[in-house]
């Protein structure tokens, strides 16, 4: 047992390593340095966000009203159920659990197609609502609640860039996670090596990490002072 | 037996749940909780909330907890960098009616 794990290891080890250890520290804290530069890139999108809420706050609200917080909260469940079975896939690929681990990560890669598809009729109910930023713009509770269609359209320019640019990272990670499944299936993987992925899972969960954010900021700004 | 000791820790399946049981109980919780009128402090709550969510997130999905402390530097520095970043500008977008020009 023993003397076959070390030959994995020896298999996997790069040459400018000194051992798996320091092999599988340094593949992570590389990963870890990724999730930095997503945190300031996000980051910005964020800081437009807090200037423009606080100086059109009311538009900010009649947008957010607009917002189907159920089909919200159920998407923040689904990606926190697809973080659950990616994190236990990720232990079973720690535990050599390597079949296990491909189910969980399928079952990780539905809740995503599942997260995309709601947020997909969303999208659709926003766009025959014309409440996509450009010419053909309208937004009807405007004169209602007494705030500018022009304000409002700020709010869904960062709606629709800020849960765009989650949305097309969703696309990647799913695409991330179908890799690490067929090369799972093909054995490439074990508790020696399974930097790529803990990696994925990383990346994954910085994307749920977004959304935890995004839905109370867009979704659940003010429910009832519309005024 | 030296690979065993260089295996990453693996953290038992009951704690995956947990924080997961944790996360789906406080999602309920800052959904039902924008729906109570609390003024100002319905922000401060739900980012409260999505806050104690993300750091169990990345304390335990993520692993950081049990990670190097290179690590968990680097993630204290991005979170700092990110806080400079909207704290600055907001020094600017905040202030621009506190002086007035006479004259104007």
């Amino acid at each position: 047992m023993a003397t076959s794990d070390i030959e994995i290891a020896e298999h996997a080890l790069q040459h400018h390593f000194a051992d798996m250890d320091q092999q599988k520290e340094t593949s992570t804290f590389g990963m870890w340095l990724f999730l930095v530069t997503e945190i300031m890139f996000f980051g910005g999108l964020f800081c437009a966000y807090l200037i423009y809420r606080s100086t059109y706050y009311q538009a900010f609200v009649a947008g957010s009203q607009t917002m189907n917080i159920w089909l919200g909260a159920t998407n923040t469940a689904v990606l926190i159920c697809s973080s659950l079975s990616m994190a236990l896939g990720v232990r079973c690929a720690q535990t050599n659990k390597i079949k296990m681990m491909v189910v969980l990560l399928l079952i990780t890669i539905m809740f995503g197609f599942a997260f995309l598809g709601i947020k997909a009729i969303e999208y659709h109910e926003h766009w025959t609502h014309h409440q996509f930023p450009g010419p053909n713009f309208q937004f009807e509770g405007a004169e209602a609640a007494g705030v500018s269609p022009q304000n409002v359209q700020i709010y869904f320019s960062l709606y629709w860039a800020m849960t765009g640019l989650h949305a097309l990272h969703m696309v990647i990670g799913i695409g991330l996670v179908t890799w690490i499944v067929i090369a799972g299936w093909r054995g490439a993987y074990g508790p020696d090596y399974y930097s790529p992925v803990e990696n994925v899972g990383l990346y994954w969960h910085f994307v749920d990490l977004v959304w935890i954010y995004l839905f109370p900021l867009l979704y659940l700004i003010s429910k009832k002072h519309g005024g | 037996m030296s690979v065993e000791e260089h295996r990453q820790h693996v953290i038992p399946t009951s704690v995956y749940v947990g924080i997961w049981a944790i996360l789906m109980v406080l999602t309920a919780t800052t959904v039902f909780a924008s729906f109570i009128e609390l003024g100002d402090w319905n922000i401060v709550l739900a980012l409260t909330i999505a806050t104690i969510k993300a750091t169990l997130v990345v304390l335990f999905f993520m692993h950081l907890y049990y990670s190097s402390k290179l690590t968990k530097v680097t993630m204290i520095a991005a979170i700092f960098f990110l806080f400079l970043l909207l704290a600055l500008s907001m020094t600017d977008y905040l202030t621009r009616g506190w002086l007035t020009n006479p004259g104007h």
